[in-house]
């Protein structure tokens, strides 16, 4: 990778994530609350990017590593009246052992099999928060009042109920996980992975350990997943069932086609137009999961690249 | 009641579930066997052959005998030509890619469920069985009907064994199954035996929703437990396979009942849908068959 790349590569995203600051002091309050959801969430997608979009492990499962992330952080601070910044620990730390159980077992699968088991492991851990309702309380969720919500900065307690510091928090938490993406796709490391998508064998024969490799990426992947988990808790103050559900794992998927998969700024970019599009479909319709199902189909068929996939296929080359 | 009857009770219950079961997982399966091809929206195939026996059943008034038999014969159909245009307008244009067809039958699974919601609505409906003769045992009176769907389901599974076993339509399709390039080459139509194979696992799982209408009613949410019920089955029984898919939906359907006596519903699932994870982990050539196709 040339010098040159290099400098347009940290050009281009400083430029993004300026950029995105800056929106915090011009955007109306609706547009506000709604980009930092979807910083959050497009961290959700940029870990499920390391597994499909990078590593080739289509997995129909990560639900459960967002969710680990929410409840491992929730159900500390709801129950046992943890502070935010061990809760979040706890969040990570159970995304990462979840991924890791969960890697170990799936990964001896291939294909079609992988998204079967992933898809079944993470329906188990959705019948477990539905099992455990004294706790979790199910469908209708915990909620964490302002109080359980504030962080201990040096400079002080700040509330994350406020508006801006969420602002803020997402994007402290976007802004880290671009970085540490865009660090990971350029080592030796990513372009393993990229290289164990593209010919797993030939990467066996040349002595790399493959298993370990993917288990690696199961287990990034898994981490980022579910440190947007536990920062959605602790910022939205709201933890249910619903986002262990199937649909918490299609929707990451459909996130990262639509931006292009293998891309650092696609998932971004994807889950920004998709919660636009479900938002607008939702505020005409009741059933506005269609426009997920439409997408999914039309992105399969006619745009398998996605947007940044396709901008860089035809003319960025250098984008990462 | 004691104990004896109260577990006959329990088993035909079961039996009316297995009997559902193995019909929709055949439909799976078949699917699976021949193309290769996950359907993640087999279980809405299965609430649309409900949803759509409600309507042609509701088209007809007087005899309830009627509007069901327009509803058995219609209702297949009409899902096996929505199956058959979803393949020949995505599924053969993804060229039947394990990875990017499982994607598009997500992407139907959504767009067949939300427009159900918005043409049928959110509502549960039934649909009035054929007859509702009971059947006096010495303990409790059973529902004719439940057993003329055990009865059914069997006529329909010796029906599908002797289509696959003992006809040129049966040959064909085992021919693509074993081997697609060579069954291409000996100038078998390949592309339309795959749409004709997705639109017959379609036409079953629908089928398989009919019979079980008069019992449970139409809901627009009504395929998923199918869905993952189906996968167990197919699963355990070795994809592709027609008698381990048989032998597992009676045992899954069985114990489904049986287990959910004693516990509650959602561990029952739990232990259910983690058990067949780790066999397509550990031995994913299934329980019942030695040596078959490996999940790839």
């Amino acid at each position: 990778m040339s010098g040159s790349d290099t400098t347009r590569t940290i050009l281009l995203h400083g430029a993004l994530l300026a950029g995105l600051a800056a929106l915090d002091f011009v955007l109306p309050d609706y547009h506000h609350g709604v980009l930092a959801r979807v910083m959050v969430l497009s961290v959700f997608a940029m870990g499920y990017n390391i597994a499909f979009g990078y590593t080739g492990l289509l997995s129909l499962g990560h639900a459960m590593f967002f969710a680990a992330g929410l409840y491992g952080a929730a159900l500390p601070i709801y129950h046992l009246g943890w502070s935010v910044w061990p809760s979040l620990g706890a969040g990570l730390l159970a995304g990462l052992v979840l991924a890791v159980i969960v890697a170990c077992l799936a990964l001896r699968t291939l294909g079609v099999a992988f998204m079967i088991v992933t898809l079944m492991f993470s329906q188990v851990f959705y019948l477990t928060t539905l099992y455990f309702t004294t706790y979790t309380r199910g469908e209708e969720g915990l909620v964490l009042q302002q109080g359980m919500r504030t962080l201990a900065l040096p400079g002080g307690h700040i509330s994350l109920a406020n508006a801006d510091v969420r602002f803020w928090a997402a994007w402290t938490l976007f802004s880290l996980t671009l970085v540490i993406t865009l660090f990971l796709v350029r080592s030796r490391f990513g372009r393993a992975l990229v290289a164990i998508r593209e010919n797993e064998e030939r990467m066996r024969m040349l002595g790399y350990d493959v298993f370990a490799s993917k288990l690696a990426a199961m287990a990034v992947s898994g981490t980022i997943s579910a440190a947007a988990g536990a920062a959605y808790a602790v910022l939205f103050g709201y933890a249910g069932s619903g986002f262990a559900s199937i649909q918490y794992s299609i929707l990451p998927l459909l996130w990262v086609l639509l931006g292009g998969a293998a891309t650092v700024l696609g998932p971004f970019v994807g889950t920004l137009i998709m919660f636009y599009l479900i938002d607008t479909a939702s505020s005409y319709t009741t059933p506005h999961m269609l426009v997920v199902g439409v997408a999914l189909i039309l992105l399969i068929l006619y745009f398998p690249k996605g947007i940044v996939g396709t901008i860089r296929a035809k003319w960025l080359r250098w984008l990462p | 009641m004691g104990f004896g009857p109260y577990f006959l009770l329990a088993t035909l219950e079961g039996l009316v579930t297995a009997a559902v079961l193995a019909l929709t997982a055949l439909g799976l399966s078949l699917v699976f066997g021949v193309m290769r091809v996950v359907n993640v929206a087999h279980g809405e195939f299965y609430m649309l052959g409900a949803v759509l026996a409600w309507w042609f059943a509701s088209l007809v008034s007087g005899n309830p005998a009627l509007g069901f038999l327009l509803a058995v014969v219609l209702s297949p159909l009409v899902v096996a030509a929505v199956a058959f245009i979803a393949d020949r307008l995505v599924l053969k244009r993804l060229n039947y890619e394990a990875e990017g067809t499982i994607v598009a039958t997500i992407g139907l699974l959504y767009i067949i469920q939300q427009l159900a919601l918005t043409f049928y609505g959110a509502e549960a409906r039934p649909v009035q069985a054929p007859f509702d003769w009971r059947i006096q045992l010495p303990w409790f009176g059973y529902s004719a009907y439940k057993l003329f769907v055990i009865f059914a389901s069997i006529a329909i599974l010796i029906g599908t064994w002797f289509l696959l076993r003992r006809t040129n339509i049966g040959l064909i399709m085992r021919a693509t199954q074993i081997d697609r390039d060579m069954a291409q080459a000996f100038a078998i139509p390949v592309g339309k035996v795959y749409a004709g194979v997705f639109a017959l696992g379609a036409g079953m799982a629908a089928l398989a929703a009919v019979l079980i209408v008069p019992i449970k009613q139409a809901h627009y949410l009504m395929g998923q437990d199918p869905l993952l019920l189906s996968f167990i089955v197919v699963i355990i029984g070795g994809l592709g396979s027609l008698r381990g898919t048989v032998v597992a939906a009676l045992l899954i359907g069985l114990s489904d009942g049986i287990i959910s006596m004693f516990f509650s519903p959602t561990l029952a699932k739990m232990l259910a849908t983690l058990l067949v994870a780790l066999v397509l982990v550990f031995r994913p050539q299934g329980l019942f068959s030695p040596g078959g196709v490996a999940a790839r």
